[in-house]
């Protein structure tokens, strides 16, 4: 599974601009689901149909990972050809000093800063900017509204991995592999790759209007409160994929949540219980949408999110797509 | 541009938009196949398309102005008051309002200088410091001209300034130029089932919009506006929002959409091959219509075009004919083209 988390967080995919992203999970998805279509937002919505078993109702499940990344765009164009910028989704200013970003042709860019007025000034992004190393403006290709996304490449540290936009490219990747090994399921089951969460939840807004689902599990990252000084969390890396109580923006439904949790004991499966006080998923447009969702969220622990190297623990990973292979094997208890 | 005048004087704080509403109905009634007022007081006319094709277009102008409700009488007279929409406290001291149905004229009142501390003209007055002065001397005087919950408008006409740019100058141009373009592009008919949503209380938050896209259920839409402009020179070299006399602002994204990018690209080719000028909006600023209707049901593919306005959000704001007449032009263009659109992916 590591090759295809390195093509998806390797991708370049800032909200609004998923384009790459859905060809890719399009490519590796396909002939594992009986039908795919791309919304007009450009959520790809893929369906596994259910096989009808005895004994257990069909249901219509949702699962929803998002394919954008947080990522940069274009303001103004100085008269030197250095290119000021406006963040796309919930970009730190402190990440940017140093780092390198990439346009959606190629191009690549160096993020440099005015100096500052006082020394321990805390960077803001209305004084940086993209160098593309233009030698000036006649010669600069670049337009003001281009995006783009951090340039990283993933490094396999053995049992964690490192990369750019496991946010929530981990997500999509689990959501594949899912679809790979889920032979068959008595549900049809909606894997849906959404669009532009980053900026608020849209593609999931629209997506579960079209898709009307009984139950929807939203597949996300979580932060984790294991690294020296962090904010109180109880949330681990390697103690299992977290299953969402309560964050910013919902209360995710107790019977998901408790379904996740009794099929996890059964299954021997590893897990833990969380609370993010800050952030929320595509869960919370979803729950909220037409008549209301039986909604909650599969997490994955991540340490440094919102930042060029995020990093998650593979067997966390792959314990997700376990847990999601037998939820979706047999039938939903909420 | 007479209507862009009578749209600008009209009065129609969120809430509150039926004079403005009877305005464009009286200008549009005769070019348009059906219309109908919704329950929130969004005007929806749709002009049919030349019959071949079943492609409905939304293309949304807000009717309504940020402005100021009346909250409370003071006993000796003066009225106390909160925005409707946002407006910074600073433009707020010193003007003239009209409140309520008769309009009764009211000052907002600004301690004279010379009673200022040299402390206190550095700070800014906040709203719920001021009053407004409608010149009687108690509560009951006030409440035979107005009362708690009226709305009160900016006092200010509409002017032609004249010059290269044709400018002028008059309250609300966010957005009576968006509506003074629409009901221009209700003269013509288009290959597509054109919807003009003449919407209610934007500035509130894009509430109109939102239930008018649910009814229309379109496969596209565009909102148009009046923008920030602001281009006038300043510290440091930053380029502006927009610019005025360079022609309609598109937008890429703002902090309510992401534009469609097969609809920008159809936006800018349309202006190039009719030599029609055209800027872009800075990015990651502002919220329009288009925020609430891209989002609705199963999401619409929306774009966003705006007429650059000068000052918007404060009592007089300024802009040019040119631009205003170009943004016509290259919706009109586009109309002709974008029922051959592919929306597929």
């Amino acid at each position: 599974m590591k090759e295809l988390i390195k093509e998806l967080t390797e991708a370049y995919g800032p909200s609004g601009n998923e384009d790459a992203v859905r060809e890719t999970i399009k490519r590796h998805i396909a002939g594992h689901v009986s039908e795919m279509r791309v919304d007009a937002l450009g959520n790809l919505i893929a369906l596994k149909k259910g096989q009808p078993q005895s004994g257990i109702e069909p249901r219509k499940i949702m699962l929803a990972a998002h394919m954008d990344e947080i990522g940069v765009i274009v303001s103004q164009i100085d008269e030197k050809g250095f290119l000021r910028f406006a963040p796309v989704g919930g970009v730190n200013p402190l990440t940017l000093l140093g780092s390198r970003v990439i346009f959606a042709d190629g191009m690549i860019g160096v993020i440099g800063r005015e100096r500052p007025e006082k020394p321990d000034e805390f960077p803001k992004i209305e004084k940086m900017f993209i160098d593309v190393g233009a030698p000036d403006k006649e010669h600069l290709t670049r337009k003001v509204g281009d995006m783009a996304a951090f340039l990283r490449p993933l490094a396999d540290l053995g049992q964690r991995l490192t990369a750019k936009a496991f946010d929530d490219r981990i997500g999509c990747a689990i959501l594949v592999q899912t679809a790979q090994e889920l032979e068959t399921t008595p549900h049809d089951v909606y894997f849906v790759f959404t669009v532009q969460e980053e900026v608020g939840l849209r593609g999931a807004l629209t997506s579960a209007f079209g898709v009307e689902p009984d139950v929807a599990i939203a597949v996300d990252i979580t932060t984790t409160g294991d690294t020296p000084e962090a904010y109180p969390m109880a949330v681990s890396l390697g103690a299992g994929p977290a299953i969402k109580v309560k964050d910013r923006g919902m209360l995710a439904h107790p019977g998901v949540k408790n379904w996740m949790a009794e099929t996890a004991e059964r299954l021997g499966l590893p897990y833990q219980f969380e609370v993010l006080e800050a952030g929320t998923t595509d869960a919370m447009a979803i729950q909220t949408s037409r008549a209301g969702v039986a909604a909650g969220v599969l997490s994955i622990p991540t340490r440094y999110a919102h930042t060029p190297s995020e990093m998650v623990d593979y067997n966390d990973v792959q314990n997700a797509v376990k847990l999601l292979v037998g939820l979706l094997s047999g039938p939903v208890k909420i | 541009m007479l209507l862009l005048k009578e749209l600008s004087e009209a009065c129609g704080v969120s809430g509150n938009e039926g004079t403005v509403r009877q305005v464009i109905l009286d200008a549009i009634r005769d070019r348009v196949d059906e219309y109908r007022t919704d329950a929130l007081g969004n005007l929806i006319a749709l002009k049919k398309g030349n019959g071949k094709t079943t492609r409905k277009v939304m293309i949304a102008a807000h009717m309504d102005e940020v402005g100021l409700m009346i909250m409370h009488i003071e006993k000796e007279g003066s009225l106390r008051f909160h925005p409707v929409g946002g407006i910074d406290d600073r433009v707020l001291l010193a003007k003239k309002v009209l409140i309520g149905e008769n309009k009764v004229p009211g000052v907002i009142g600004a301690k004279p200088v010379h009673l200022l501390e040299p402390k206190a003209r550095e700070q800014v007055v906040k709203f719920k410091e001021m009053s407004i002065d409608i010149g009687v001397s108690s509560k009951e005087e006030a409440e035979r001209l107005v009362k708690v919950g009226d709305y009160a408008v900016f006092d200010v006409p509409f002017v032609e300034l004249g010059g290269a740019l044709r400018t002028v100058k008059g309250k609300a141009f966010d957005d009576r130029a968006g509506c003074a373009v629409l009901i221009e592009l209700l003269q013509d008919r288009y290959p597509v089932d054109l919807y003009a949503a003449f919407t209610v209380q934007e500035e509130v938050g894009l509430r109109g919009a939102r239930v008018a896209a649910y009814s229309i259920a379109p496969h596209l839409a565009f909102a148009l506006e009046g923008t920030i402009c602001d281009d006038l020179p300043k510290k440091g070299d930053t380029s502006p929002t927009t610019v005025l006399g360079k022609g309609p602002a598109i937008t890429i994204m703002d902090r309510s959409v992401i534009a469609d990018r097969r609809l920008v690209e159809l936006l800018i080719d349309t202006a190039e091959k009719n030599g029609i000028p055209y800027q872009f909006k800075q990015p990651a600023l502002g919220g329009t219509d288009a925020g609430a209707i891209h989002l609705s049901r199963e999401g619409v593919p929306s774009a966003v075009v705006a007429v650059p306005s000068r000052y918007i959000h404060s009592p007089t704001s300024l802009l040019s004919l040119n631009d205003l007449e170009n943004t016509v032009q290259l919706m009109r263009q586009t109309l002709a083209r974008v029922n051959d659109l592919d929306l597929t992916r």
